[in-house]
């Protein structure tokens, strides 16, 4: 009952909102081609307004992985993160989620291949990647579209919200699986 | 973002040199900028899109409902906006387009409602308080349905994907509720630099919270 409920909202939450906002433009008489068009001409001015920031996070980013500090990082945390039933595999998932959600979803997918459907890690994994958006991605982006140079708390606020998700990812996974 | 962005990039310089993977990390420089300009061009036609869409939406009168159903929350974490800006509204359906996983709809929305917020905000270059409480909430990832996750759990053949919806839902509205309380926290002891450059600024992160904490006293 629960997962068709889930299954028809993930389905339909888009055709859903789309529907709404057209009829509703249409009862209250709104062009709805020319606003759409109107509107849609920001796509692209916005789209290349952010091209010189994601330039500046995803190289900085990819530089970052190539250089093999998360495997180092990783290798380190291991036998700590063993003590609190956190298993090896899941732990570059958790250096990578913050920084690449493409990353996360490969590694992710990587351990669910591999370790198959019966492994508490993938299962882990899974609730760990589910519950993530990229930390940094989002702040280049948002920030970077309109032009704000001085993040102040916000990167430590995501940082930190994101560490509280793999607290919370561990002990909730811990609890129930 | 000085001192993150020149920390990423000396960092990944020294333990590549280190790991002696230091033509990856030179490599990666190309493949990142190349992957940069292809995530902001497949971003231009969603991006119209649901600008568009938005647009209509404004018009119509819906964003509007919107903002007036979630009021009481808005109120509260956006206390310096006024009640009756767009923004609110903007910042109700990114909100609600990240809820549903509609996450490419989510950053033109989400940038949509960083613009409105830009016109409340006094220092241009530097975040608003109302601007780190939008990103701390899109930050924190909150998701009804992880479609993606379920999606490969399903080709593996995992006895019931739906099983980490609820863990997931769980684990995630921790991360969105920690996320909004520490960025109502920090608000208070991170107040707005006034525009000038500060010289005498240590180099790292922690220094420069503490001689801000210290001027906010």
């Amino acid at each position: 009952m629960f997962n068709s409920i889930m299954n028809f909202i993930s389905l339909w939450a888009l055709p859903l909102i789309l529907l709404i906002i057209l009829t509703m433009g249409l009862i209250k008489k709104v062009p709805l081609y020319e606003s759409f068009t109107e509107g849609a001409k920001d796509g692209f001015k916005v789209s290349v307004n952010i091209i010189p920031y994601l330039v500046a996070i995803i190289v900085a980013i990819s530089m970052l992985r190539a250089s093999g500090i998360i495997e180092m990082c990783g290798n380190t945390l291991a036998p700590i993160l063993n003590h609190f039933n956190v298993p090896a595999d899941t732990i570059p998932i958790m250096l990578v989620r913050s920084l690449s959600g493409s990353a996360a979803i490969g590694i992710f997918s990587d351990i669910a291949h591999n370790l198959g459907p019966d492994n508490y890690a993938t299962t882990l994994a899974a609730v760990m990647v589910g519950s993530s958006e990229t930390t940094f991605y989002v702040l280049a982006v948002y920030f970077g579209a309109v032009g704000i140079k001085k993040l102040r708390y916000a990167l430590i606020v995501g940082l930190l919200a994101d560490l509280i998700g793999i607290i919370a990812a561990v002990s909730v996974c811990n609890l129930m699986f | 973002m000085n001192y993150i962005f020149y920390f990423l990039i000396v960092i990944s310089i020294i333990a590549g040199a280190v790991n002696g993977k230091l033509a990856d990390v030179v490599n990666a420089i190309l493949s990142g900028a190349e992957l940069s300009v292809k995530v902001a061009f497949s971003l231009i036609g969603i991006m119209a899109f649901w600008l568009g869409m938005m647009k209509i939406a404004k018009e119509c009168g819906l964003i509007e409902i919107i903002a007036k159903i979630i009021k009481p929350i808005t109120k509260i974490l956006f206390n310096e906006i006024p009640e009756n800006s767009p923004a609110i509204g903007d910042i109700a359906m990114s909100f609600s387009a990240n809820a549903f996983g509609l996450t490419n709809a989510a950053t033109p929305i989400g940038i949509k409602a960083m613009e409105e917020l830009q016109r409340h905000n006094e220092d241009k270059a530097s975040a608003s308080n109302a601007m780190c409480m939008l990103l701390a909430m899109n930050t924190a990832g909150f998701q009804l349905v992880p479609a993606t996750v379920i999606a490969i759990l399903i080709g593996i053949g995992y006895k019931n994907p739906t099983n980490i919806i609820a863990p997931t839902l769980l684990v995630t509205s921790i991360a969105f509720v920690s996320a909004i309380i520490l960025a109502k926290i920090f608000q208070h002891v991170w107040k707005p630099q006034i525009p000038h450059t500060n010289k005498t600024a240590k180099h790292t992160e922690h220094a420069k919270e503490v001689v801000q904490a210290g001027r906010a006293e």
